[in-house]
């Protein structure tokens, strides 16, 4: 932003390894994560004087095991979206100055489940009385109601939704991390098991464990870590609805609009100038709506362009380069890493490296397109 | 069937579950902008109005849209695959709902169908679900 303090994320990592992680706990994920990410950028825990973290378990308990005593905290928990929601408030919190080194940790035991909080939705919640009498049970039944309106409104066909999930496999396969790199076939995507009509297995994320962690400070500071700095150009945030059976118009995330027009009005881009692109991918619908919200393509379109090839390798707009949810990693709250790729990318060190991935934008989805946050990060800094 | 999931109503739900006692769909108005919405809250979506009334909608409706559950939610577990559906009331607001009286498969839950209002007991609750219009209750 033009006159003020730039911000940069200097650091970024993930645990050790991401899958099947028994022998950690939920914290022990968020530790990992934060250690590493420290080292990354060079600092020490004693650097660190901001925290970010989702409830559970919680700004002050990761705080606390790491020997931070804060200055500034962010519990924001609105979903896998949140850390992106947390890069931009830490960017505030930067220029405001009321914190100068802030690390951002995610730790979720999503599929080993060790140490891991519920998800409580109490029966006189209104979920609990307008949707789960109707048997819903997870993202599986909810999340995937809009996209028969959708292929009646547009046209979208089976095969171009199965086709989503064949061109990210066609990254993971590049993805040595990835839980799933054996290359599949729209066939092999309609033959595996409804899991909710019209989705398939195949066209729903994994469900892992895993944690990633970011420092973001103050671009003034740019030249003193030992990586390639990643600006932070442009951020949005916004939210639409607690129930799925509330959504606006089942064809299309106001939330994602909203966040992304914030996000590219911030950084002065338009989609012409993106590079890489990170679409939070729960399910295969997710990037077709996210394309379409970002204005990538017009309304109806995302399935076509994806089923021609545009945003897998070799194609002109890269999209979601490390497997996605459905292929590399998804522990619940899949935002961090999104934005870890994004920044693998713009700093040139990801396993599928995309030529002059000079802006990457990410875009996380917040429960059942609940909330929504964009981030558009850069090599150089805003030249606005 | 009763281990599926039964709401409790809040003091501003509440009326609303008293009308489905009664087998009468309500919904909430704004006395201020006209504005009909669900789910039940007392204040206007539209103009943040706390001016509201509940009247009686026609318990018509449309399908809008829908997914058909093959991994089930407790107390499901015997119904087979069934389909988790959202309406959209005549009077405009949407809902979450089931659909009975017709085969839940991809060939019969034909998008847009005419649907009407009917209730299943869970417990204390009468829950509002839809079946085809015209199909004797």
């Amino acid at each position: 932003m033009s006159g003020e303090r730039g911000v940069i994320i200097a650091g970024a990592a993930e645990t050790d390894s991401v899958g099947r992680l028994p022998d950690h706990s939920t914290l022990q994920l968020h530790i990992e994560a934060a250690v590493n990410a420290v080292a990354d950028a060079g600092l020490t825990m004693r650097d660190i004087d901001g925290i970010a973290t989702v409830t559970t378990p919680g700004p002050v308990q990761v705080a606390h095991a790491l020997g931070i005593t804060p200055s500034w905290m962010d519990g924001t928990a609105v979903g896998g979206t949140s850390f992106l929601l947390h890069v931009r408030h830490a960017a505030a919190a930067i220029r405001a100055g009321y914190a100068n080194t802030i690390l951002i940790t995610h730790g979720e035991s999503g599929r080993s489940r060790v140490g891991a909080g519920g998800w409580p939705r109490g029966s006189s919640s209104i979920p609990g009385q307008f949707e789960a009498p109707y048997g819903t049970a997870g993202p599986t039944t909810a999340f995937t109601i809009p996209v028969l309106r959708y292929m009646k409104e547009y046209g979208l066909t089976h095969e171009q939704l199965a086709y989503v999930a064949v061109a990210q496999r066609k990254w993971a396969s590049r993805n040595p991390r990835a839980m799933y790199r054996d290359l599949i076939t729209v066939d092999d995507v309609l033959a595996s098991r409804l899991v909710a009509y019209p989705f398939h297995l195949l066209e729903c994320c994994l469900v892992t464990d895993g944690g990633g962690a970011l420092i973001v400070t103050s671009a003034e500071r740019a030249a003193d870590f030992p990586k390639p700095a990643v600006h932070v150009l442009g951020t949005g945030e916004s939210a639409e609805t607690p129930m799925i059976s509330q959504m606006v118009d089942f064809t299309e995330s106001q939330a994602f609009r909203l966040a992304g027009r914030a996000a590219f009005a911030e950084a002065g881009i338009t989609t012409a100038d993106v590079r890489h692109m990170m679409i939070y991918d729960a399910f295969a619908h997710l990037p077709i709506y996210g394309l379409e919200a970002l204005g990538f393509t017009a309304k109806g379109e995302a399935g076509p362009f994806i089923a021609d090839g545009n945003t897998e390798p070799g194609g002109r707009l890269p999209l979601n380069t490390n497997g996605g949810g459905l292929s590399y990693t998804h522990t619940g709250m899949y935002g961090m890493f999104a934005i870890q790729e994004g920044v693998r990318q713009i700093r040139g060190e990801a396993p599928a490296q995309v030529q002059d991935a000079g802006i990457s934008v990410i875009l996380g989805n917040g429960g059942m397109f609940a909330t929504a946050g964009v981030l558009v990060l850069g090599r150089e800094p805003s030249r606005r | 069937m009763s281990a599926k999931a039964i709401p409790e109503p809040t003091p501003e739900t509440q009326p609303f579950w008293d009308g489905c006692a009664r087998g009468e769909l309500l919904l909430q108005r704004c006395r201020e902008c006209g504005k009909p919405y669900f789910y039940p809250r007392p204040i206007c979506p539209e103009c943040g109005s706390t001016n509201v009334e509940w009247f009686a909608a026609s318990g018509r409706a449309t399908l809008y849209s829908y997914v058909i559950n093959h991994r089930p939610a407790r107390g499901f577990e015997d119904d087979g695959p069934y389909a988790i559906a959202v309406v959209q009331l005549a009077e405009g607001p949407r809902m979450m709902t089931n659909i009975t009286g017709i085969p839940n498969t991809p060939e019969d839950l034909v998008l847009d169908m005419e649907l009407q209002v009917t209730f299943e007991q869970r417990g204390d609750i009468s829950l509002p679900i839809f079946t085809p219009a015209g199909a004797s209750q």
